[in-house]
C-alpha cells in the first residue's frame, strides 16, 4: 500500500516534470510570433519591427559557447552575408543563463561579436523569454520568418544544414534551401529538421 | 609449452591496451538494444566529451551501473563523431575517467534522419536519456541534465 503510494507520487513528479519540458503553447509552423525588444552588442534594443524592409527574417538561437555553434560560426556569417542583402537578414539570438555558463554573458557576447566579425545584430535574451515563446531547445536553433504583412510568421524551424562537423559534407542546405523557395515564392519543402546540438542553459529554478 | 604461456602472459596487457575502450555502433545496433528482450531495465544515456551537463552527470549513471544488486544496464552512448570523425578523444576520455559502464559511440550521419528513431519527443539537444523497460516495452525518454532524484524517479515509473 505504502509503495504503491510512493509509486503513484513518484509518476506525479514524473508527469510534472515532463510536462514542464515540453511546453505545447510555444510556437508552430506558420504561427505569427509576437514582437520582441531585446539588447543588442552594440548597447542599442532592437524589435522585429525595427526590421521594416525585410522580406524575412533568420533568427538563430545561438551563443558563444557551444562546440556546433562554433562549427557554424562561420556557416552562420555566410548566411547573413547571402541573404540580408536578399531581405532576408540573420537575427542571433543568445538566451543562456549567464549564472549557469558564465562565458555566454553580455560582455562576453560583444566580445565573441566583435571577435568574429559579426554583420548581424547578436540579441541578448536575458529574461529566456523569447526562447522559450519560440519552444527553441538547443543551439544553433533557427526559425525562419516570413513577412506577412506587418507581422511574422514562422516557415522552418530546425537546423541549418544536415553536417555539422563538415560543411562541404552537408547535402542538406535545410535554411539556404527555406529561405530561396521564400524568395521564388513557393512552399518550403522541409519546414521541420533536428540536429545534434547542446541544450539551452536554462536558468536554475 | 611454459615459454609459450609466459609469452601469452606477458602479452596479455598489451592485447587488452589494443583494446578500444568503447565500441562504435551503427543506428540498428542502438535500436537492437532498445528493443531486445531481457530482464532489465535498459537506461541509456545520449553524451558527448564536449558537453558540460553531459561530463557533469556521467557519475550518476556509472553508480547507476555499478549497483550490483540492481537489474538496471547503462550504456552511455557517446555523439561525438557527429562533430568530430575521429573517435580517439572518447577512448582517451573514457581510459582517464575509468568509466565501467558500457559506452557505445554512435557513427551515423544525417542526423534528421534518424533522431526520431530514437524518440520522436528527442530534439537531438545533449544530454538526454532513454529508459527502456525491455520486459514490458515501457521506456521514457527526459532531455537535460539529470539528478539523483530525477533518475530514479525516471526508473521508477516504468518499473
Amino acid at each position: 500500500m505504502i509503495m504503491k503510494f510512493l509509486k503513484s507520487i513518484a509518476l506525479m513528479f514524473f508527469v510534472g516534470t515532463m510536462m514542464s519540458a515540453t511546453t505545447a503553447d510555444n510556437y508552430g509552423l506558420g504561427d505569427t510570433v509576437a514582437d520582441f525588444k531585446l539588447k543588442n552588442v552594440d548597447g542599442k534594443s532592437l524589435s522585429l519591427s525595427d526590421f521594416k524592409d525585410a522580406k524575412g527574417i533568420i533568427l538563430i538561437f545561438d551563443c558563444n559557447t557551444c562546440p556546433f555553434s562554433k562549427a557554424y560560426n562561420e556557416r552562420i556569417i555566410a548566411l547573413d552575408k547571402t541573404f540580408s542583402g536578399k531581405g532576408f537578414p540573420v537575427v542571433a539570438i543568445n538566451s543562456n543563463d549567464p549564472v549557469v555558463s558564465p562565458g555566454d554573458s553580455y560582455d562576453e557576447m560583444v566580445k565573441h561579436a566583435k571577435s568574429k566579425g559579426y554583420t548581424f545584430p547578436y540579441l541578448f535574451d536575458e529574461t529566456q523569454s523569447v526562447a522559450k515563446a519560440f519552444g527553441a531547445t538547443n543551439t544553433p536553433h533557427v526559425f525562419v520568418l516570413n513577412r506577412d504583412g506587418d507581422k511574422f510568421n514562422v516557415a522552418y524551424i530546425g537546423a541549418i544544414d544536415n553536417n555539422a562537423r563538415d560543411e562541404a559534407g552537408a547535402d542538406k542546405k535545410y535554411v539556404e534551401d527555406a529561405v530561396n523557395a521564400l524568395l521564388e515564392g513557393k512552399d518550403v519543402s522541409t519546414t521541420k529538421t533536428k540536429a545534434i546540438g547542446c541544450t539551452i542553459k536554462w536558468k536554475n529554478a | 609449452m611454459k615459454k609459450l604461456f609466459l609469452t601469452a602472459i606477458l602479452l596479455l596487457p598489451l592485447m587488452v591496451a589494443a583494446q578500444p575502450p568503447a565500441k562504435i555502433i551503427k543506428l540498428k545496433d542502438l535500436q537492437n538494444l532498445m528493443t531486445s528482450k531481457s530482464d532489465s531495465i535498459q537506461v541509456i544515456n545520449f553524451w558527448a566529451t564536449w558537453c558540460g551537463p553531459c561530463v557533469k552527470e556521467l557519475p550518476l549513471f556509472e553508480k547507476l551501473n555499478n549497483n550490483g544488486t540492481s537489474n538496471v544496464k547503462v550504456s552511455l552512448v557517446s555523439l561525438d563523431l557527429d562533430l568530430d570523425p575521429n573517435p580517439e578523444k572518447v577512448y582517451k576520455f573514457v581510459t582517464r575517467k575509468n568509466l565501467k559502464s558500457e559506452v557505445l559511440i554512435l557513427d551515423e550521419q544525417d542526423p534528421n534522419s534518424w533522431i526520431d528513431k530514437i524518440d520522436p519527443r528527442w530534439s537531438g539537444a545533449l544530454p538526454a536519456t532513454l529508459i527502456v523497460n525491455t520486459k514490458t516495452g515501457k521506456r521514457t525518454f527526459f532531455e537535460g541534465e539529470v539528478d539523483e532524484e530525477k533518475l530514479n524517479n525516471l526508473i521508477t515509473a516504468i518499473q
